[in-house]
């Protein structure tokens, strides 16, 4: 299985390299893929910098073009491709119908995987995709359970890859206006999830508030520690409780995986966090890549090595990791 | 303009539902969405029920019947159902994953592209357009200006304009999840969630800890928790193209809904304000009204 990870920065981009990402995804500097942060994603310098350095590596670069257009700004996706395509990216990884129609007409070298933004999450759907757009390769949402995955993957030929690591989207991604709901800005369409310039940190003599566009999404007691303010995992109160509605903050983990997820077929494993620090997607890569070499020398022996779960139980939000969706009592 | 009725989005029991069509029958309805969209484990009325009440209704009604279709299909067999579904034979489908565009396609047959469909621009309304569509509910966070530019993208690539629906009252479904979230609130594992929501027949509110209300917990949909109401604006979904006004069904009160809507488009002169939210159709948060948007 090949190993993808992601990178904000070109530092990141270095680190993953160094680590032995098989394949490292970025985005543009604008409101066109969904990581669109205040001072992420790589610059024109950079982008060349990385590029080079990923052919000299024998490495993939994909470049996320994942949001859906908005009618606007049309010419700003469409040179996205554009620009994707004269850059010679091993793969453009895209959502929109419209967007995907366009780099198939126009670029038809271009390999397109589909994004996770895209929602599949059955082989009909895929199919969908693949007839109209050829699409390579489709990243399923995070909403499947393992047994679900193996049947997506015994109906559809499109290759697929998964999530492996990083923050839970507890949501099936693209199906999920939350964000817009309480802020106006949405990962669809701006790129973003609860954004931080709508985030305000609050501190009085109970402890500490984190609040999204004035919503109250958290409060923590004075040695609670406290996280960003991602909607869904704040503390709601629901029929008189309070308690973690939606879900608590926690990373998926799928180590443990790796032997069901081969045995399925799957081509890749994801790496979530263009967002995160290149130290972090340094060491997440490393494990990662230790993890799918011990299971390609020995599938029979493999086993999860502490090491790893510990090294990715530190980088983990709320230092907790989950099987997720993948695991049906998690559902 | 014409009115339509939203698919029931709640579980109702067989009763509640039999009563509840019963009674917007009475009312001055052009398009009734039928079928469940939201849990594939919601059997109490299953694909051959809702056929078998569309053959009932079109015997007391002129209103077209459309079925529509499962938002999130995850297992084999609820894609299983999906097809046929589609393949149903008599009424239109409404779809809501690419998975039954796909089908549909296939077939050549027309088809509504329901709200979660993630059709946000013209070049992505010609692809469904190709596809089949010929009516298109845009996602609920879209404001009336990008349906309005979409619509004109739309022109500007000489492809004909599908059919607008906007919804335009009830609760606004934001999120679909792997995970029930009525069945968590219950302390109940989701393969053991002995249909609990059939208990909420407006979901759970979910409140944030200063009790302000956010969202309505509905099994694996997340929902607003303030109703959408875009009858204040109406001279703008007439102005953006609007064909269709999407109600959605409330467990309460609905027949009141019809007609403050119908009587709108009857000529009675639009309210000045209405309780509830608007906040997305004027491209702010979905949470706002009118007069916290600064529209008033």
């Amino acid at each position: 299985m090949q190993l993808v990870c992601p990178a904000g920065s070109l530092p990141a981009l270095k680190a993953a390299v160094r680590q032995g990402a098989d394949a490292i995804y970025v985005g543009f500097r604008d409101d066109t893929n969904a990581r669109h942060f205040a001072g992420l994603n790589l610059d024109e310098k950079q982008l060349q910098t990385g590029l080079e350095l990923i052919r000299k590596e024998g490495r993939k670069l994909y470049v996320a073009v994942n949001t859906y257009a908005q009618p606007g700004g049309w010419q700003r996706w469409q040179r996205a491709v554009d620009h994707a395509a004269e850059l010679g990216v091993n793969a453009l990884i895209a959502a929109d119908p419209g967007v995907l129609a366009y780099a198939c007409k126009h670029h038809p070298d271009l390999n397109l995987h589909l994004s996770v933004q895209g929602s599949a999450t059955n082989a009909a759907a895929l199919s969908l995709y693949q007839q109209r757009y050829n699409i390579r390769r489709a990243v399923l949402p995070r909403v499947l359970s393992l047994a679900q995955v193996r049947q997506v993957a015994e109906k559809s030929t499109v290759p697929l890859e998964v999530f492996a690591f990083g923050s839970l989207c507890i949501m099936a991604e693209g199906r999920c206006h939350l964000s817009s709901y309480l802020t106006g800005e949405s990962p669809n369409l701006c790129g973003v999830c609860s954004p931080a310039k709508a985030v305000r940190w609050q501190e009085d003599a109970d402890g500490l508030s984190s609040r999204l566009n004035g919503v109250l999404i958290d409060r923590y007691a004075k040695d609670e520690p406290a996280g960003y303010p991602t909607l869904c995992k704040g503390r709601f109160m629901v029929n008189g409780q309070r308690f973690h509605a939606l879900e608590e903050p926690t990373s998926l983990n799928t180590l443990d995986l790796i032997p069901q997820l081969a045995a399925i077929g799957i081509k890749a494993v994801k790496i979530e966090g263009r967002q995160r620090s290149p130290a972090y997607v340094e060491q997440v890569t490393r494990v990662w890549r230790a993890a799918l070499d011990a299971y390609a020398r020995a599938p029979q022996s493999f086993s999860v090595q502490p090491q790893w779960r510990s090294a990715l139980a530190t980088l983990s939000e709320g230092s907790q990791t989950t099987l997720g969706a993948y695991h049906r009592s998690w559902q | 303009m014409k009115l339509s009725l939203g698919p029931v989005l709640f579980y109702w029991t067989r009763e509640k539902l039999l009563n509840f069509y019963a009674e917007m029958l009475e009312q001055p309805l052009d398009v009734i969405y039928l079928g469940e969209t939201v849990c594939s484990k919601r059997r109490a009325f299953g694909l051959d029920e809702w056929l078998g009440l569309a053959r009932d209704l079109r015997g007391s009604t002129t209103a077209e019947l459309v079925i529509s279709g499962l938002a999130l299909v995850e297992a084999a067999s609820e894609l299983s159902s999906l097809r046929r579904l589609c393949d149903n034979g008599e009424l239109l489908v409404e779809a809501n994953d690419m998975g039954a565009v796909q089908f549909l396609s296939e077939r050549k047959l027309p088809f509504v592209a329901g709200p979660a469909l993630n059709v946000y621009n013209g070049h992505a309304l010609a692809e469904l357009i190709d596809c089949g569509m010929q009516r298109w509910v845009p996602p609920v966070e879209c404001s009336g200006a990008l349906i309005q530019d979409s619509l004109e993208q739309l022109d500007r690539l000489g492809v004909a304009r599908p059919e607008l629906e906007l919804f335009a009252y009830g609760h606004l479904p934001l999120a679909y999840s792997a995970r029930c979230f009525t069945a968590r609130a219950e302390n109940r594992p989701k393969d053991d969630c002995q249909f609990c929501c059939q208990n909420y027949p407006e979901g759970i509110p979910l409140l944030s800890q200063e009790g302000e209300a956010l969202f309505t917990i509905n099994g694996i949909q997340t929902m607003s928790a303030k109703v959408n109401n875009l009858l204040a604006d109406y001279p703008q979904l007439q102005q953006v193209g609007a064909d269709l006004l999407r109600l959605s069904p409330r467990a309460e009160g609905m027949a009141e809904v019809v007609q403050a809507y119908h009587a709108v488009r009857q000529g009675s002169l639009p309210p000045l304000a209405v309780e509830g939210c608007n906040g997305y159709w004027h491209g702010r948060p979905g949470m706002l009204g009118a007069e916290e948007a600064g529209l008033c």
